[in-house]
């Protein structure tokens, strides 16, 4: 009955401790791995059947490139909703609601202002407004308890009723040479759109990998109510979290509105499930809590070549919504195979 | 006898409208002790702890740290005074490592090039490890997450945020229930050392076994009030029993 008669036991060294990292790495591998296996793929088919380069192309990769912006600014704030265990369904007309807004804004600040300042504010007003739906997605999603999935529904129906309502059901053209040169001009040959969206991509990988906004992220994603005992502020990260989705989607519209000199509602209507695809094909799960920036670029741009590329090789544009489909279906597959796997020794 | 308990309770009630969980509960806890509550499901056991560690108020009654009265509005402010509570459901972060599970809402920041805040996640792994180390809890990768380790191993990274923060009064609710056996008896391993770090622990389990093994003293609830409490010596799986069970 002595207490203190037992041998003290040490907990023993950690023997499988490397196995789930090493799965991790792979998962965030894997996207990259899938994208130089198609442009290999790729490269091969339009050699073997037309004798052409794919890669060699300047000009495929710089469309290859802008093809992806917008479908990637959407998924950056998407993986970051994503990981928190949400999802943003808004975001496509909180593009185009950004979109309609940034071209009505440098419309009328082209009257008063000089070009330059007319972008600046252009920008600024399109991503304001953006953050609306987004505070409105975070309050409904933290303080109402509203599931995310229909919070964010019904804000893609009132941004886009909105979008539509500004923009009296047409799309707004805008004339101006800075935001033409922003929209389509290049430096050393790479589209400034391209610039921008890089820069912003970086700073949002720096945000969620290396800032405690970032951990607290992955953490409410993991086990919100371990994060609430830690004494985190979940309704507040939330609001927050949404309003930077919006942000993202923001950001996209008004690149939008350059690039094709005209603001329109439906700017970002097909690329709400291109976004959420690239975060999936990324390795992000949609269990929350794993995910990254670098594998969600690897997505986008998974889906950018598949699109382009298919075009390229000249096979139908109906086969890309099948090839799309099929790679969300594998990696959603490969990454519930990968949780039965590395989740054996956790279900005892 | 001379200086004030670590922890004292006196009087304490709670009731839920008309249903009284604890009725004038009194219990000391000393430092360098480990004290044992026993009792059925609904004996009180839940509600005192929840009281004691700020999850809800006491109706009436006292809470006494060193000797002064306190009072928590929040798990938050309990634990600030170092009281900390270790959930049987084990509230950790899975997806996170040691380091960044002990940091949890605390993370120790770091400027990167002279400027760019960012994680200190050295920093964290450091701690982490001289922590872990202290409840003789050695690991080799201090990256990988949580998920990896076995529920003991993880169990352990929970009592280690508790340690590294400096909580002088640990309460454990359960923490060998889901567990198997030589699991259970690491678990119990930590909390000997707990004890002799000169902490104080107050146990929930209903596993006698593992309260005669680790306890100093144990206190039995009956229906919100005290059955008896025994020096763990003076006392009898049996007598125990006789007391959860009333008569």
């Amino acid at each position: 009955m002595a207490s203190d008669a037992s041998p003290a036991v040490a907990p023993p060294a950690d023997h499988g401790a490397g196995r789930q990292t090493i799965l991790q790495r792979v998962a965030s591998l894997r996207a990259w791995l899938f994208l130089l296996a198609l442009l290999v793929g790729f490269e091969a088919w339009a050699r073997a059947a037309y004798g052409v380069t794919f890669l060699g192309n300047t000009f495929n990769l710089q469309s290859i490139a802008i093809f992806a912006v917008a479908p990637l600014l959407l998924a950056t704030g998407q993986t970051f909703v994503i990981i928190s265990g949400g999802i943003d369904l808004s975001t496509g007309f909180v593009m185009g609601l950004a979109a309609v807004v940034a071209a009505l804004v440098v419309g009328w600040a082209n009257a008063v202002l000089s070009p330059p300042f007319a972008v600046l504010m252009g920008v600024f007003a399109g991503v304001l407004v953006a953050g609306v739906p987004g505070l409105v997605n975070g309050v409904l999603v933290a303080f109402l308890k509203v599931p995310p999935f229909i919070g964010t529904l019904g804000m893609f129906g009132v941004a886009r009723g909105v979008a539509f309502l500004l923009a009296t059901g047409t799309t707004v053209p805008v004339s101006n040479p800075v935001l033409a040169q922003l929209g389509n001009g290049r430096l050393w040959g790479v589209p400034w759109i391209v610039i921008v969206t890089a820069l912003f991509v970086l700073l949002m990988h720096y945000v969620l990998s290396q800032t405690r906004f970032g951990q607290h992220n992955y953490a409410i994603g993991a086990n919100a109510q371990a994060a609430r005992r830690a004494g985190i502020d979940i309704r507040r990260h939330l609001v927050r979290l949404y309003v930077l989705s919006s942000a993202c989607a923001g950001l996209a519209g008004v690149l939008y509105t350059a690039r094709f000199s005209a603001g329109a509602a439906q700017a970002g209507e097909p690329l709400i499930l291109d976004s959420v695809a690239a975060v999936v094909i990324g390795g992000a799960s949609l269990f929350g809590g794993s995910g990254t920036i670098l594998g969600t670029v690897a997505g986008a741009f998974v889906i950018a070549v598949i699109q382009y590329g298919l075009v390229f090789v000249n096979v139908k544009p109906f086969w890309q919504f099948i090839a799309v489909g099929v790679v969300i279906i594998i990696s959603v597959l490969i990454d519930q195979a990968q949780r039965a796997f590395a989740g054996g020794r956790q279900s005892e | 006898m001379s200086e004030a308990p670590l922890l004292e309770v006196r009087g304490l009630s709670k009731s839920f409208g008309a249903v009284q969980a604890l009725r004038d509960l009194s219990l000391t806890l000393r430092a360098g002790e480990v004290v044992a509550l026993a009792g059925d499901n609904g004996a009180g056991k839940t509600t005192l702890i929840k009281a004691v560690s700020g999850v809800y108020p006491p109706s009436s009654g006292e809470i006494l740290l060193d000797g002064r009265p306190v009072r928590f509005g929040s798990p938050q402010e309990a634990r600030a005074q170092g009281i900390e509570t270790i959930y049987q459901d084990l509230a950790l972060a899975d997806n996170l490592s040691i380091g960044a599970n002990i940091f949890l809402g605390r993370e120790p920041v770091r400027r990167a090039f002279g400027f760019l805040p960012v994680l200190d996640r050295r920093a964290m792994a450091e701690a982490a490890r001289a922590t872990m180390a202290r409840l003789d809890f050695h690991v080799s990768r201090m990256d990988a997450p949580v998920s990896n380790f076995s529920g003991g191993q993880r169990q352990a990274v929970a009592i280690g945020r508790a340690v590294h923060w400096n909580a002088r009064v640990l309460i454990m609710d359960e923490p060998t229930a889901a567990l198997g056996v030589p699991e259970q008896r690491k678990v119990l391993s930590l909390i000997r050392q707990l004890r002799e770090q000169g902490r104080g622990i107050l146990f929930i389990s209903h596993n006698l076994q593992d309260i005669f093994a680790v306890s100093d003293r144990i206190v039995v609830l009956r229906r919100g009030v005290e059955a008896g409490a025994r020096r763990i010596g003076e006392t009898t799986h049996e007598e125990v029993v006789r007391l959860m069970i009333g008569g």
